[in-house]
């Protein structure tokens, strides 16, 4: 079982799904019994979905798919195949 | 191309720029269709096209940005939006959804791109894209221990960006905030 301050120290490591199973274990123990910690793992976690769906909503250019797919049927190599 | 989205947005956030984020992908479908047979078939598809467009912005682009690709991000204390907002979520809102509304989707960006380039891209391939260390570490050329402080780092740098904006705009006064009881011990 983790403190408090090992705890939040392991906060990255865990949200970032990279914790050993050993320590996973320790993490999970100690926030069951922990609301402060379980607070602080759970606005990190929303803080982080948040900030995904805000930087991943941009819309492609139109004509960019179709630029590309024009470069495939094109000889951009100079190996006198297509492609 | 239906990763095409994706590589865009992500694109955008490396060059901060429209045009270059459309080369950029353009370029990044070029090289994956021209080296497509070292594309070893059960890996992931979604990496791998990751991985060839950050090795390309980082030797193509980077010599091209102005700003200094190192800069001292000063020094921000853990949990430092926490401390701050962690108490925001009410009975009828949750954090997540508080947080949707507090902070437009251009403040959330600006927050990232304004991160010099060392931090913005791990962020950015962590956070946005969900990679894991290894593959971050691979995609950067970076060691695994060098991925986890530039993480760290940034993130606070890059959520002390995020209440400074909210400051900003008056949602959050200075100082009257309750500040979180921090956990402290055991």
């Amino acid at each position: 079982m983790a403190d408090c301050n090992e705890t939040i120290r392991e906060l990255e490591v865990f949200l970032d799904g990279e914790l050993s199973e050993d320590s996973l274990h320790a993490i999970h123990s100690h926030l069951q019994g922990c609301p402060d910690c379980l607070q602080a793992f759970d606005f990190h976690a929303e803080l982080r979905t948040v900030i995904a769906a805000k930087c991943r909503n941009d819309e492609m250019p139109a004509g960019l798919l179709s630029r590309i797919e024009q470069c495939f049927n094109e000889d951009f190599d100079g190996d006198g195949q297509i492609g | 191309m239906q990763y095409a989205p994706q590589l865009y947005s992500a694109a955008l956030r490396m060059t901060r720029s429209a045009s270059d984020a459309e080369d950029l992908v353009q370029e990044t479908y070029l090289r994956a269709y021209r080296s497509f047979a070292g594309f070893e078939e059960g890996t992931n598809l979604r990496a791998w096209l990751f991985r060839i467009m950050t090795n390309q912005y980082i030797n193509t682009y980077r010599a091209k940005q102005r700003r200094p690709t190192e800069t001292d991000l000063g020094d921000v204390e853990d949990l430092y939006l926490y401390r701050r907002l962690g108490n925001l979520g009410t009975l009828s809102n949750s954090a997540e959804d508080t947080l949707m509304e507090l902070f437009t989707d251009d403040e959330v960006k600006t927050a990232l791109e304004e991160l010099p380039e060392a931090f913005r891209i791990p962020v950015l391939l962590a956070d946005v894209e969900g990679f894991s260390y290894k593959e971050i570490a691979e995609m950067t050329d970076v060691p695994i221990g060098t991925v986890m402080s530039r993480l760290h780092r940034g993130r606070k740098a890059m959520h002390k960006k995020l209440y400074d904006f909210a400051e900003q705009r008056g949602l959050i006064v200075a100082g009257d905030d309750e500040t979180m009881k921090a956990p402290t011990n055991g």
